[in-house]
């Protein structure tokens, strides 16, 4: 994984395990959050791309993650984060948040019907395309008690 | 060390049914004389390496300058595993175990129930691995099966501890009646595996607690290396095949397969990543050198467990013979792990369990290649090691090197591939004197030697 050698675990750290989903094989996108929020202070667990819903939980269950961050641009993140949210609350990490941003559906559609549409699935909160990673880390602080 | 004075070396392999020995002359680098004698449980074990002693003395040879041993006796050495999620840490700890050697008994992800470690009370294995969590994550797991371990284990055996780093200390308090070892955890951070020190523990726990335990430790003393687990000294071997010693150049990648009596062990060296741009690896990162072991194919105590996985329909109609016929063949395997096939019919069916041994296991040691349909078009999806490339399989083990033709059968297990990654035109090469692993003993002590010898034992043809 893209973790520096020299860097040891940081208990006091949060951490984020964050990968584009599904088929997806954009791997710009995931590199410049993984680099945004190390810088942020956050500790990142960085799956990469074409990510399962079962990597996310077995990654966020192993490092006892304290938020998951879904990356999906191709369009078809509505059918690929289905039943995430049920998975997490069986294999026992049901409270933690997930996010998903990028572009996450097809066409034109008005966002407010989207983020419902996402927000129903149990996402934590869905971000538009064009979003910035600072807007990302904002919530991300808030949601997580940061210290700002 | 070695020094020119030592010219010539007992190479001793203590298996569960016989001991093996090997004399090699260091100077002319051969094989001088061989004997075998049977391993019982109930006298000592250094009596049965006197009596293959002195067999050898009744064979000519008149000195002896170094021993080295390996050992399989008493079951080998049996490992439990605990870990997180199955396929993160529990799979590392599994790995880790393997490729130093140990028969992995049970595997235990999660929470350690009362009935897991009841498990254990009944049939202790001989070291306990216990792992969880990449260092500064999940912490409460192994520290709960820790406690449950502490509350309810009434036998005592060795533990080695290598987890969440950040859990470390508590975890020596809640297990200090059990003299834990405490090692790095073999994830460190996720998807990456870290099996040195692990493996160090456990060849250490083995050399001080467990050699001893099995009655070894008199042999111990008079060794030129320390005393390591068999399937360590195939390792060994095949490791310095593939990678040469010195000036010498290795045979680059390559498998090796040991089809025995109750267990096929399968072992590739090479890193096995992808060889096209278009192919994504997921999963975690393979060990250079890897070892699986499939506990339950074997060609003479595991017969049954060929037949169940292949199918009885399957090896009826490969070997032409009728239920009743099958049915007392496999009894006779099952009961004597030093049968021979003399028959037609008993090689016909000694060639299936071999046929169907080699499939199954090697499909399960190798990766697999998945398409996956994107926007974008086709992509692929590897996991596990690609041994397309690799460029020769050896072939070792008591029943398997006795066939009339084992490189056949292996062209026929391997043109089955599915999605597999099998090597597409591995050359084979056969250990016909079966001294694999007395040389890959020899490789801990002399490289050099050893490489020569297991060159020159390979070519014959």
């Amino acid at each position: 994984m893209e973790t520096p050698a020299e860097e040891v675990a940081n208990v006091e750290k949060k951490t984020l395990v964050i990968g584009v989903i599904g088929a997806d094989v954009h791997a710009v996108g995931i590199r410049i959050l993984d680099y945004a929020f190390r810088d942020a202070g956050f500790e990142v667990v960085n799956l990469g791309v074409m990510v399962s819903q079962e990597e996310y939980i077995a990654a966020a269950v192993e490092t006892n993650a304290d938020a998951i961050v879904v990356s999906s641009l191709y369009g078809h993140g509505e059918l690929d984060v289905r039943g995430l949210r049920e998975k997490c609350i069986e294999a026992g990490i049901g409270d933690i948040p997930i996010y998903i941003g990028g572009n996450i559906v097809v066409g034109k559609q008005p966002f407010d019907t989207v983020e419902a549409r996402f927000l129903a699935m149990g996402m934590t909160r869905a971000f538009p395309p064009g979003t910035t990673p600072e807007t990302a880390i904002e919530y991300l602080k808030k949601d997580l008690g940061v210290e700002q | 060390m070695s020094n020119n004075l030592e010219t010539t070396a007992l190479l001793c392999d203590f298996g569960s049914t016989y001991t093996k020995l090997t004399v090699v002359d260091l100077d002319k680098e051969a094989i001088v004389a061989k004997t075998r004698v049977p391993t019982s449980i109930d006298t000592h074990l250094e009596d049965g390496l006197n009596a293959g002693e002195e067999e050898l003395r009744r064979q000519g040879v008149d000195r002896i300058d170094a021993r080295l041993a390996c050992s399989s006796a008493a079951g080998g050495l049996k490992m439990a595993v605990s870990g997180l999620m199955p396929e993160l840490t529990v799979e590392a700890a599994t790995r880790a175990a393997l490729g130093a050697g140990a028969k992995v008994w049970r595997v235990y992800s999660h929470e350690l129930t009362p009935s897991d470690v009841h498990e254990l009370n009944e049939s202790p294995p001989d070291i306990f691995l216990l792992t969880g969590g990449t260092d500064g994550g999940n912490k409460a797991n192994i520290l709960s099966n820790a406690r449950i371990l502490k509350s309810l284990l009434k036998r005592s055996f060795p533990i080695v501890v290598a987890g969440n780093r950040v859990a470390s200390a508590e975890i020596s308090e809640i297990l200090s009646d059990f003299s834990p070892v405490i090692c790095e955890n073999v994830m460190p951070r996720l998807g990456v595996l870290q099996v040195d020190a692990v493996q160090q523990a456990i060849r250490h726990v083995f050399l001080t607690h467990i050699v001893n335990a099995k009655g070894l430790d008199d042999v111990a003393a008079t060794l030129s290396a320390p005393l390591i687990p068999t399937p360590s000294a195939v390792l060994e071997g095949v490791s310095l095949l593939s990678k040469g010693h010195g000036e010498s150049a290795g045979l680059g990648d390559l498998m090796a397969v040991d089809v025995g009596g109750a267990t096929t062990d399968v072992y590739s060296i090479g890193s096995g990543l992808p060889s096209e741009a278009n192919i994504t690896q997921r999963g975690l990162p393979e060990p250079f050198a890897k070892r699986t072991v499939e506990g339950d194919i074997g060609m003479r105590h595991s017969c049954r467990g060929i037949v169940k996985v292949a199918g009885e329909e399957a090896v009826l109609s490969r070997t032409g013979l009728t239920d009743l016929e099958l049915e007392a063949g496999l009894d006779k395997r099952e009961e004597n792990a030093g049968w021979l096939a003399e028959s037609d019919k008993d090689k016909r069916l000694d060639d299936s369990l071999a046929y169907f041994a080699l499939k199954t296991a090697l499909k399960r040691h190798a990766g697999q290649l998945e398409t996956a349909y994107t926007p974008f078009g086709k992509t692929f999806i590897q996991t596990g090691k690609d041994l397309r490339p690799f460029s020769r399989m050896v072939l070792t083990g008591g029943p398997l090197v006795a066939l009339d033709d084992a490189p056949a059968l292996v062209g026929e297990a391997l043109a089955d591939r599915d999605q597999y990654l099998l090597p597409l035109a591995p050359r084979v090469l056969v250990d016909h004197n079966y001294v694999l692993s007395a040389l890959g003993l020899l490789a801990t002590w002399r490289p050099d030697v050893a490489l020569r010898m297991i060159l020159k034992e390979l070519s014959h043809e």
